[in-house]
């Protein structure tokens, strides 16, 4: 295995470890989430009927919303002892623990949807599990550039004052593409008949913007991390 | 200051007294009457909101991987008129937007690509406001991370619906049309080169003072 | 990664400064191979910022800071490969266990076998009955031990220690003014930063006392800590 490889590995099994002992990360956020998508819900069904197109846009929302708090406390427990720090210290290439992290936050989103997909399903009435390969690959790509460039931003504000509320300040008018495309796809598939075309084009964009931003946070983890 | 600072601030400060009066002078369109006007103002502050989110960007990349605090110092005072050119561009289109289709706001491309752009920008400056210490290498890679942006909210709300009248049109409009229009537009444009000018050599001499406070033996 | 090679520590008229607030003023002295190099002040002096400038986290303001006859930039990552920091807030992950948190580092910097390696600083710190605890159940001097431990994984050639005797008792700080010698013996170069006196009495082969940012003085062989601090410090006001 290369330097870079095994820093991504070691990286990754290390918060894989910590995540397993603690699971705080998993379970505020799996709760938090579910509680997004009921207040959704509870302000949008009428007369016991889901609003037409509803559950592309809350199980979005609710991804992103997950999201921001995951990426916060992975990032918080990393300055919690400096521990960031110790990552920079050590002589392992940088951009291969941005990968690690990244990996990771990629990971638990993953899971979270693998929840919020058959809930919101089934609070909305939508027929999101009938054709599981597109929306795995939508949730997928989604997931990935989103998480991309919240990784790079969650870690570059481990130096800042206020991280907490400019984590989702900045975030979110980067990742607005992503939103699009991943609502605008999910929605495609939901409509009686599947439109295959619409969905293409939505992921080859979200495609698109994977390669870009990993490549623009490989590039740029290194200055933005280090004085 | 530079020699040619002040009396380029009294020719700005006459053209935007003469524009209004060419504004006003210009023929009335037949459909949009009176709020076609808007047009000259919001037309020229969309170009320099433009111009400036660009220089902001390109300054941004080259101080984090040049390091230059000139180039910080560039972003910055092109970021705070991002916000400004960028409010009144903002303000003043659904203005129109209210009398040519109807409704205040529309989600068109590029309605939606100036609001993010926008949003970016304040973004930015939250970030050097509050950010504390080391936020001026943190908001630069934002600004790169916005820059990037562009094409994907292009690409993505131009698929989504677009409406917005496309550029086009302004070179084919009537002389009586185009005068006051390119009259105003550089007015702006010499606006925007003074405030930036203001704006940096603010921060120029707060770095001055600075480093003069720190060689001070005290 | 092979560790940079370099046979002297040598601070040149360092400046650092955040915006307006001067960390630290000219600051020179140099460390030899084999020295131990006591940074001495209050709270506030900017010991920790020097340590984070030569731990290459920070760059000076101005003023050079070189690693034998070279820059911290001329090196990259292999300078990295031969310091050790143990930092204020120890670096270690409370939620894995001590093994673990060695092996971690260990892997990171590419030492040859993690596991070896981690068994023997488990050893040296004498917590192999409690490898496999989670650090959260650990004493704040256990903590310290295991810190300094982890700072020594991959045997760097340049150590940068903060605070090392916070939170540990008699026997455990005497333990590691032992280690301390030890690693000055091996030919390793400390830096040490601290502000109990008393536990680093007759450590220092040099001591540089800081106080505001600024050098107030440097010692050799420095004898009486105490009283030369109080000494010193009173003079400078």
């Amino acid at each position: 295995m290369s330097g870079f490889s095994r820093t991504v590995w070691l990286v990754l099994r290390k918060d894989f470890t910590v995540e397993v002992r603690s699971l705080e990360i998993a379970y505020t956020m799996l709760f938090f989430a579910v509680s997004c998508v009921l207040i959704f819900a509870f302000a949008l069904v009428q007369e016991g009927r889901a609003p037409e197109g509803g559950a592309a846009g809350i199980l979005w929302i609710a991804v992103a919303f997950a999201g921001t708090l995951a990426l916060g406390r992975t990032f918080e427990r990393e300055r919690q002892s400096e521990t960031l720090r110790a990552l920079l210290l050590a002589p392992a290439a940088r951009p291969a623990v941005y990968v690690g992290k990244l990996l990771g936050i990629v990971a638990l989103l993953l899971a979270a949807e693998m929840l919020l997909v058959p809930l919101v399903a089934l609070l909305f009435q939508a027929p999101l599990l009938a054709h599981p390969v597109w929306l795995a690959l939508i949730l997928v790509t989604g997931t990935i550039g989103f998480a991309a460039v919240g990784t790079l931003f969650a870690a570059m504000l481990v130096r800042a004052r206020s991280r907490d509320v400019l984590l989702p300040v900045l975030l979110y008018p980067i990742t607005v593409p992503v939103i699009i495309a991943g609502v605008r796809a999910t929605a495609a598939l939901l409509q009686p008949e599947m439109d295959a075309a619409v969905i293409r084009f939505w992921l080859a964009l979200l495609v698109t913007f994977d390669v870009v931003f990993v490549t623009l946070s490989l590039w740029t983890f290194e200055p933005l991390m280090t004085d | 200051m530079k020699k040619w600072f002040m009396p380029a601030v009294i020719v700005c400060g006459l053209m935007f007294a003469i524009a209004p009066v060419l504004i006003a002078g210009a023929p009335y369109e037949s459909t949009m009457g009176l709020v076609q006007k808007i047009f000259y103002v919001h037309l020229p502050s969309a170009w320099t909101f433009l111009l400036a989110a660009i220089i902001c960007g390109v300054a941004s990349v080259r101080y984090l991987f040049g390091g230059a605090a000139r180039q910080d110092r560039l972003a910055w005072a092109a970021a705070e008129l991002v916000v400004l050119f960028g409010a009144i561009t903002l303000v003043t289109g659904p203005l129109w937007a209210r009398k040519a289709w109807g409704v205040w706001w529309q989600w068109d491309v590029r309605l939606t690509a100036s609001l993010m752009g926008w949003m970016v920008a304040v973004a930015y400056l939250m970030l050097r406001r509050y950010g504390g210490p080391g936020s001026d290498k943190l908001a630069a890679g934002l600004a790169l991370f916005g820059m990037a942006n562009v094409p994907f909210i292009y690409i993505s709300v131009n698929y989504w619906r677009t409406i917005h009248p496309t550029t086009n049109v302004v070179p084919t409009l009537p002389t009586s049309f185009g005068v006051p229009l390119w009259f105003s537009a550089v007015s702006f444009l010499l606006l925007f080169v003074l405030l930036l000018r203001v704006r940096v050599r603010l921060e120029e001499q707060r770095a001055k003072l600075d480093a003069m406070y720190l060689s001070m033996d005290a | 990664m092979i560790p940079a090679q370099f046979d002297e520590l040598r601070v040149d008229d360092v400046s650092r400064h955040f915006g307006r607030r001067r960390a630290l003023s000219r600051i020179t002295f140099q460390a030899p191979r084999g020295a131990m190099l006591g940074l001495l002040g209050p709270n506030g002096a900017g010991k920790s910022t020097m340590l984070a400038l030569l731990a290459t986290l920070l760059r000076p303001s101005a003023g050079a800071i070189r690693y034998g006859d070279r820059e911290a930039a001329a090196y990259g990552p292999s300078l990295r490969a031969a310091i050790g920091v143990l930092g204020h807030d120890l670096f270690l992950y409370p939620e894995l266990t001590a093994r673990e948190n060695l092996e971690f580092f260990a892997g990171l910097y590419g030492v040859a076998s993690p596991r070896d390696a981690a068994a023997a600083a488990l050893q040296t710190a004498g917590l192999t009955e409690r490898a496999d605890d989670p650090v959260s159940s650990f004493s704040r001097g256990m903590r310290q031990r295991l810190a300094l431990e982890r700072a020594l994984i991959h045997t760097p050639r340049l150590v940068l220690l903060d605070e090392p005797f916070t939170g540990l008792d008699d026997s455990s700080a005497a333990a590691l003014s032992r280690r301390l010698r030890g690693l000055r013996d091996a030919g390793m170069i400390t830096v040490l930063a601290t502000h109990d006196l008393d536990l680093a009495e007759g450590l220092f082969d040099r001591a540089v006392f800081l106080r505001d940012g600024r050098m107030t003085a440097t010692v050799d062989r420095p004898e009486a800590l105490r009283a030369m601090y109080r000494d010193i410090m009173s003079r400078s006001t």
